[in-house]
């Protein structure tokens, strides 16, 4: 068994973009991927495809085929569909493939077309990643659930709001020169505290705004690599899935992830490494919140520690952790099925030192990328390693 | 109510708490969740029985929304709580109280509202 690399990536621009056609997204970005990747496209032989709402967006289910199509491939494609986490999952089905010797090219990927729709209808598309009967129609939305975690962390282990707003300054901050991100925009603490509140305690500048875009990348297997002479240094040597109850009210923490938990325990364990040994890391920051109980879950902090690690400077740029260098999802956006696929991209950049905050990571050879589904029922870890051609 | 077709279990549990008979499912190890239920969620047992819901139950985390989905349009800003009611937790609407003074720990009843936007059945929740 060898690591999949990543031979090849490619994205669109993430934003409002009401007009893009999912398809239209996809193939820009698959196709950006297929030649960044080198390869003759003939060899790809399966398609790995994530998406959320496109039902509720586009009026389009079974969009696997067509994403296939849209990027000029003939070959089986599948679309996984686990909230946010969806392309993360597929990534993690991919990389099963290459590594069972079953394919050698794998195309992953995923899109989502948001803002068509309005935000109004965008917050009852994302609610859905919740329980509908004892959530939603409680009048449960996506911020009103991460609210309610962050307050039960709040009572668990303190913390204040602006402990959050510094989260949120430092992933703006590290958006400024990525010409992909949505906000390429600098703010402040005094900012964030003074936006409007969305859901208590959760202001505007603790969410994700709402996004338009579509990633892809080129995994191949080892040997494919060395055949073709790629230049394919980063592999994904460790991958992880865990799972929750669907429901905040029907599991054992309010204020801790254990879908995180497990998935992080599963990829650390397949990579051979423990946490000690990631230099860098995207995480799933749909919400200021979530970037804490997602470092916690990594084991790469204590529970109840990681609420001031922006504000110590340990997670910003020049701290010993840094995360989120393409800005998180909190700036550089959040199109949920392109999300995983995008953490992905960052990071391989980042290992390869083809991304405007490389600078920042240039001796560092392990990074994590950490993609969450709902209020973390889901969640996908991999380990991505530079190994050198 | 119109002619829409129910949703099993949710809706008895609704009927049954607007009837001050709320119940909860526990299996055979103590475990409880709420119906429609075959296996138990947190251990698979099969060995399934409804028990009443205790009267009472104390806030654990809430939020209020200021942004609400477009069925709740006219109830925002509205609390949204999770209440624990010993053996199960539930999700609901916190009623008859200043979104202002809610605080976790608080203890409320549960009871069947409706909500303003569109006349849907909501589990709501009243200080005691
Ligand atoms: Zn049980």
């Amino acid at each position: 068994m060898t690591d999949p690399r990543v031979a090849g990536v490619g994205l669109t621009h993430f934003g409002k973009h009401p007009d893009r056609t999912g398809r239209a997204m996809f193939a820009e970005a698959g196709l950006a991927a297929l030649d960044d990747a080198g390869i003759d496209p003939d060899d790809v032989e399966a398609l790995f495809y994530g998406n959320f709402m496109g039902e509720l967006a586009e009026h389009q289910g079974h969009q696997a085929p067509l994403m296939a199509e849209a990027v000029g491939l003939d070959v089986p494609a599948t679309r996984y569909e686990s909230a946010c986490a969806s392309s993360g999952a597929a990534i993690r089905d991919a990389v099963f493939r290459l590594r069972n010797g079953e394919a050698d090219v794998a195309l992953v990927g995923g899109a989502e077309r948001m803002t068509n729709v309005g935000t109004a209808a965008a917050t009852d598309a994302l609610s859905i990643a919740a329980d509908d009967l004892y959530e939603v129609r409680a009048g449960m939305t996506f911020p009103g659930a991460y609210a309610l975690m962050a307050r039960a962390y709040f009572e668990e282990y303190g913390g204040s709001k602006a402990e959050l707003a510094e989260i949120a300054v430092k992933n703006h901050d590290n958006a400024l020169p990525n010409e992909y991100a949505q906000m390429q925009q600098e703010i402040t603490v005094e900012d964030a505290l003074d936006a409007p509140i969305i859901a208590d305690p959760l202001g505007l500048y603790d969410s994700c705004p709402i996004t338009d875009g579509a990633t892809a990348a080129v995994l191949v297997s080892e040997d494919y690599a060395d055949d073709h002479d790629l230049d394919a240094g980063v592999a994904i040597t460790g991958s992880g899935q865990g799972g929750d109850k669907m429901a905040l009210h029907d599991r054992r923490y309010l204020a801790r992830t254990p879908a995180t938990e497990d998935a992080a325990d599963e990829a650390y364990d397949d990579a051979g490494i423990g946490p000690d040994a990631v230099d860098f890391l995207e995480v799933h920051d749909c919400f200021t919140i979530a970037e804490v109980l997602a470092l916690e879950g990594l084991d790469l902090y204590e529970p109840g520690e990681a609420i001031g690690a922006a504000a110590r400077g340990e997670t910003t740029r020049d701290g010993d952790l840094p995360v989120n260098l393409s800005g998180g999802l909190k700036a550089k956006g959040h199109p949920v099925g392109a999300t995983g696929v995008a953490q992905l991209i960052s990071l391989t950049k980042l290992l390869e030192g083809r991304h405007p905050r490389a600078d920042a990571v240039e001796s560092a050879d392990t990074a994590l990328a950490h993609n969450a589904g709902g209020t973390v029922a889901s969640a996908t870890v991999h380990v991505l390693q530079e190994v050198g051609r | 109510m119109s002619d829409e077709p129910r949703d099993d279990g949710f809706d008895d549990l609704l009927d049954a708490i607007a009837d001050g008979e709320g119940f909860y499912v526990e299996c055979d190890e103590g475990h409880g969740s709420l119906p429609p239920r075959l296996a138990c969620p947190q251990c698979g047992s099969q060995e399934l029985s409804e028990e009443p819901l205790p009267d009472s139950g104390e806030i654990t985390t809430y939020t209020v929304v200021t942004v609400p989905t477009p069925q709740f349009d006219e109830d925002s800003p509205y609390v949204t709580a999770i209440v624990d009611f010993g053996p199960v937790s539930i999700t609901g609407q916190v009623q008859g109280v200043d979104p202002e003074d809610v605080e976790t720990g608080q203890v409320v009843g549960i009871d069947v509202g409706e909500t303003v936007t569109r006349d849907e059945r909501v589990i709501v929740f009243e200080p005691r």
